[in-house]
């Protein structure tokens, strides 16, 4: 099944970050999941409502299937980059 | 070589100062990212996919060991031990903190570098050809112009909000390594027919959405007259380009749109106001800032060496690096040298902290501790003894730096893609990369003889593959990356737009494809003279369409 879930960026290190049951996380498995539209629509309120808090910059809603984001590029975001497997958030979890 | 007056001091200084406050407030909360995001940019920081990313400026692609080292040191310090050098001279980092941004900029700022006018609507750092000084066909060392228009266009206040973004290379030479018929204006240093120096003029290149070969403007510009008339061409720009539009804002289209004709004649008459008024360039700032770019002492040298013809008789490998990555010096008894950043399987224009050090002790042992950045996202080493090329060589070696394949298949330009960019639709590195191994056997890059590849992960064209001999573009197709391929593009002084050849190719099959296009050529070429591009404009496309699609 497909969820939405919303994604960001942290203010003090440009980091992707998700918003999760208890703040933010860098862990896009703890994102909190949108099952209908009206739930996604609370959670991209939620985004703009931190972005203007200044909690964070630049939120969005994304798919996400089991905890795969739907679009490649989402992917890469919660993974880091495809030719640099040592960096990114990929590296602290191998 | 150049160093800053005591103006760029100060001014560096305080925006470093300025940007310190502006971080501060956004991080506290006082400023909005909106209106915190037109600052940062000025400053050259971007938020791309993963974090922030810094574009370092290198005032036409010419560094310092110092400066070198300095890059090495923010790579380990700021960011995660790298740096990526870009097809407009520049370098990269793709992990500083914002809150570290500040300092980062101090420590650029006490080698004379900085991050301005790398993003925004106005005119970016200046673009040269990287053999500047030492090219054996240059008329005079463009860097003393470049240099004049980046004190002229750092923070004009008259075009720090252009319709867009504006780019400007220059060359003296013949043989254009600057690609100045892509750029919003190029300029050449050509000769009248009574011998004197100065500029032709060519205006609304460039690649995008849009690629367009510019247009010449001017055959013949005298040096007094350059900052007047780049001023007119500007000011007309600045006037006339569209704001409403992004895609139809570059000073590319209000040429084609008004026709080269009108728009020379709007320049002309501008100019006219302008020509012998504040402008005018006095001969005795030219001679000083001439002399800021006088050459190293080079010493009184045969050309031949025989240290040199010895190593080459007696080891193919550096015979063989000679022949791609070594070029003629003005000087007897010296050489340029080319140092490839596209080792088999590396990403192209990446260089580590260690990379950087390497070069920078090289190029003082070896080089007058001179650096240039090309535009092929490698380094260039400008004046090494021939007499001393084994040495250096052996010391490239050590560091991985020695790869042979300068201007050949392995040379791949890519943009940072979609591993790293916020606007990419498709990977470029990794496409680099599978090709890069599909031509690892350098004899069979120098068989297949000088050939450039260029990838871009989107339209935006920032892997500059409109003018690739083979180009690819990435595009996205129902969520999966496609390639399309042109050929028969070039950056030189015979600039040209490649042609899409058919459908596109999925992320897999692209790198089978650039090898048919490539075992097609060899096919078909008269003889190993002919280069592919040469080959292609012969042939055309016909050939190259059937041994793609025959099978499909």
């Amino acid at each position: 099944m497909t969820f939405k879930i919303l994604t960001a960026n942290r203010l003090d290190n440009g980091l992707v970050v998700y918003l999760g049951e208890t703040g933010w996380t860098a862990d896009i498995c703890l994102a909190r999941r949108a099952p209908d539209d009206d739930t996604a629509a609370a959670l991209d309120e939620q985004g703009r409502q931190a972005a203007l808090r200044n909690e964070i910059a630049d939120p969005y809603l994304i798919d996400i299937d089991d905890d795969t984001p739907v679009r490649w590029r989402e992917s890469i975001r919660a993974n880091g980059p495809t030719v640099r497997p040592d960096l990114g958030y990929q590296a602290s979890r191998s | 070589m150049y160093r800053y007056d005591e103006f760029d001091h100060t001014m560096v200084r305080e925006r470093v100062d300025q940007f310190r406050e502006q971080v501060g407030r956004r991080l506290s909360g006082e400023m909005t990212e909106d209106e915190f995001k037109p600052l940062r940019l000025m400053n050259g920081l971007y938020l791309q996919l993963h974090a922030y990313m810094l574009r370092v400026a290198i005032p036409y692609g010419t560094l310092s060991s110092r400066q070198m080292r300095t890059l090495a040191r923010i790579a380990r310090d700021y960011d995660k031990g790298y740096g990526h050098f870009t097809t407009r001279q520049n370098i990269q980092f793709n992990w500083p903190k914002l809150v570290e941004v500040p300092d980062l900029l101090a420590d650029l700022a006490s080698v004379e570098m900085h991050a301005l006018q790398t993003s925004g609507n106005c005119i970016r750092n200046v673009t040269a050809d990287p053999y500047a000084g030492v090219a054996a066909d240059e008329i005079e060392d463009p860097r003393i112009y470049a240099e004049i228009i980046r004190q002229w266009s750092t923070l004009h206040p008259e075009f720090t909000f252009l319709p867009r973004k504006f780019k400007i290379a220059v060359t003296g030479a013949e043989t254009d390594r600057a690609a100045v018929k892509l750029h919003d204006i190029g300029i050449a240093m050509v000769r009248d027919d009574t011998g004197a120096v100065g500029f032709r003029i060519d205006v609304g290149g460039g690649q995008g959405r849009t690629p367009i070969i510019a247009e010449t403007i001017r055959e013949f510009l005298p040096k007094q007259d350059l900052l007047a008339y780049l001023e007119a061409v500007l000011r007309v720009y600045n006037m006339l380009g569209r704001r409403d539009n992004m895609y139809k804002a570059r000073i590319k289209i209000l040429v084609q749109s008004e026709g080269v004709a009108r728009f020379t004649e709007r320049v002309e008459d501008e100019f006219a106001h302008l020509k012998g008024g504040a402008l005018e360039l006095p001969q005795a700032e030219m001679d000083r800032i001439r002399a800021y770019f006088a050459p190293p002492r080079f010493e009184a040298l045969a050309d031949a060496s025989d240290e040199l013809e010895n190593a080459r008789a007696a080891d193919a490998e550096f015979a063989a690096w000679l022949r791609t990555n070594v070029d003629a010096h003005k000087q007897p008894g010296y050489a340029i040298v080319n140092i490839s950043l596209k080792p088999v399987g590396g990403i192209p224009g990446d260089a580590s902290a260690e990379e950087m050090e390497a070069v920078a002790d090289l190029a003082e042992r070896y080089s007058f501790g001179e650096i240039r950045v090309t535009h092929e996202q490698n380094l260039t080493l400008p004046s090494v003894r021939k007499s001393e090329l084994f040495s250096l060589w052996l010391g490239l070696k050590i560091h991985g730096l020695a790869t042979a394949n300068i201007g050949h298949a392995g040379d791949i330009i890519a943009c940072p893609g979609l591993d790293y960019c916020n606007l990419a639709n498709a990977r470029s590195i990794p496409v680099a990369q599978a090709i890069g191994e599909k031509f690892a056997n350098i004899r069979r890059q120098h068989d297949i003889g000088r050939l450039t590849i260029n990838i871009s992960g989107c339209i935006n064209a920032c892997g500059h593959h409109h003018v690739g001999n083979i180009g690819l573009l990435g595009v996205e197709k129902n969520g999966e990356e496609f390639y399309q391929i042109t050929l028969g593009g070039r950056a030189d002084e015979n600039a040209a737009i490649g042609s899409i050849v058919g459908p596109a190719f999925s992320y897999d099959d692209v790198p089978d494809a650039v090898e048919t296009v490539v075992d097609t050529y060899l096919t078909y070429r008269e003889d190993e003279e002919e280069s592919f591009v040469d080959a292609y404009a012969r042939l055309g496309a016909t050939p190259f369409k059937e041994a793609l699609y025959a099978t499909r």
